[in-house]
C-alpha cells in the first residue's frame, strides 16, 4: 500500500523511535517505532507495514498493517489488514479481519466507546 | 524432529487448494445451543485469527478471545537440544507465553484440529492448560482425524459460517527466514484413536464423539 499522502496526515518515518506520549489533532502514519501511548481520538492512525508500535493506541479509527504490542482502542473501526500482527486486547465498534492478519488478546465489540469512556 | 510441513505444499505450485470448503458441524451447533441460551460468555478461540468468528460471537453478545496456538508452537524459539543434543521444544516456554490467563475464565474453548498438527510434547500440556482456564461445566471443541487421513491431510482453519456451518480453508505459513511467497502447510503430526483421545481428556468430566461422512471427528467435552 502506498504511503498516504493526503494534507492533514503525519508521519513518523521509518527510522524514527519515539519513546513517550504521541498526541494530536491529525491523522498519524506510523512507518516507524513508538513506545509509550498513542492517543488521537477523532482521528485515523495506521500502522505502516515497516511499523512497530508498542504502546496503548486510541483513536477514532485504527488501521494495522505492521506490528502492535499493546491495546487498541478504536471509537469508530479498527482494521487489521494482511501483514498485521497485535498482540494485544481489542476494543471497537467495529472490526474488519484480512486474511492472514495474526490477533493474540481479547476483542471487544462496544458500542458507544466515546460515552463509555467519558463514564 | 518432527517433520511439521506438508512435503508438497509450495503455495504457488497449489492455488486450487485455497478454495473454501463448507461442512455442518453437530459441535458447532452444540456451542450455538449454549450461546443462544446464555449471555456475556467468554469464549477462547484457539485456531487462526478469523474475522467471521470473532464477529460470530461479539454479535452474540459474548467476549472473544482469539490465539492462535499452532502458529505460536511453530517459533522457532521453542526449539532447544536436551542434555544428549537431541532436539526438542520447550513447552514451559510455550505455556509461559500463551494462553495465559486466569483459572477458570472461561466457559467455552474452541480447539478445532490443533491436537492433530502441533507438536507432541506440547498436546498434553495444552490440553492441561485448557483444563485449567475453563469453568467447571465449560465446553471445549476439538477435531481429530480419523484413521482413513493420510499424512497429507490439508490442515484447514475453521471459520463459523452458522449455527451449525462451518468453512474450512487451507492454513498455509511462512516459514522463518523464507519468502512469504513459499509458504506451507502444516503436516499432520499423528492420528488418534478413541482411547487416546479419551485419555487426552480424562481430567475432562463427560466426552461426546460426533460422527461425520468426512474423515473428521469431533470431540466436545465438558470440564
Amino acid at each position: 500500500m502506498d504511503v498516504p499522502q493526503a494534507q492533514g496526515l503525519a508521519r513518523i518515518g521509518k527510522t524514527v523511535v519515539i519513546k513517550g506520549e504521541v498526541s494530536g489533532a491529525e491523522d498519524l502514519y506510523i512507518e516507524g517505532q513508538v513506545e509509550g501511548t498513542v492517543d488521537l481520538q477523532n482521528h485515523v492512525v495506521t500502522v505502516g507495514p515497516t511499523g512497530h508500535v508498542r504502546a496503548g493506541v486510541k483513536a477514532k479509527s485504527i488501521i494495522v498493517q505492521g506490528k502492535v504490542d499493546g491495546s487498541l482502542t478504536a471509537s469508530d473501526r479498527l482494521d487489521l489488514r494482511q501483514s498485521a500482527v497485535v498482540n494485544g486486547d481489542v476494543t471497537t465498534q467495529r472490526i474488519a479481519v484480512e486474511e492472514g492478519a495474526f490477533l493474540k488478546g481479547k476483542v471487544d465489540i462496544q458500542k458507544e466507546i466515546g460515552k463509555s469512556a467519558s463514564k | 524432529m518432527m517433520k511439521l510441513f506438508r512435503s508438497s505444499s509450495n503455495e504457488t505450485a497449489a492455488p486450487a487448494a485455497r478454495t473454501k470448503l463448507t461442512r455442518r458441524s453437530s459441535g458447532i451447533g452444540e456451542i450455538s445451543r449454549v450461546l443462544n441460551s446464555q449471555e456475556g460468555l467468554y469464549v477462547l478461540d484457539v485456531g487462526a485469527t478469523s474475522a467471521n468468528n470473532i464477529q460470530f460471537f461479539t454479535s452474540h453478545g459474548h467476549k472473544n478471545y482469539s490465539e492462535d496456538l499452532l502458529r505460536a508452537s511453530l517459533d522457532p524459539a521453542l526449539r532447544a537440544q536436551d542434555s544428549t543434543g537431541k532436539p526438542t521444544v520447550d513447552s514451559k516456554k510455550f505455556l509461559d507465553e500463551n494462553l495465559v490467563y486466569r483459572n477458570e475464565q472461561f466457559d467455552i474453548v474452541l480447539s478445532w484440529n490443533l491436537a492433530d498438527y502441533m507438536e507432541e510434547s506440547l498436546v498434553k500440556p495444552t490440553i492441561d492448560r485448557f483444563w485449567s482456564v475453563l469453568k467447571p461445566g465449560g465446553l471445549l471443541l476439538a477435531f481429530f482425524h480419523t484413521r482413513d487421513a493420510g499424512p497429507e491431510s490439508a490442515c484447514y482453519r475453521y471459520h463459523v459460517t452458522g449455527t451449525d456451518m462451518l468453512e474450512m480453508q487451507e492454513v498455509r505459513f511462512a516459514l522463518p527466514g523464507r519468502p512469504a511467497s513459499e509458504k506451507q502447510s502444516p503436516r499432520l503430526q499423528r492420528v488418534f484413536n478413541n482411547r487416546h483421545i479419551e485419555n487426552l481428556f480424562r481430567d475432562f468430566a463427560s466426552i461426546k464423539f460426533f460422527l461425520a461422512r468426512d474423515n473428521i471427528r469431533e470431540v466436545l467435552v465438558v470440564r
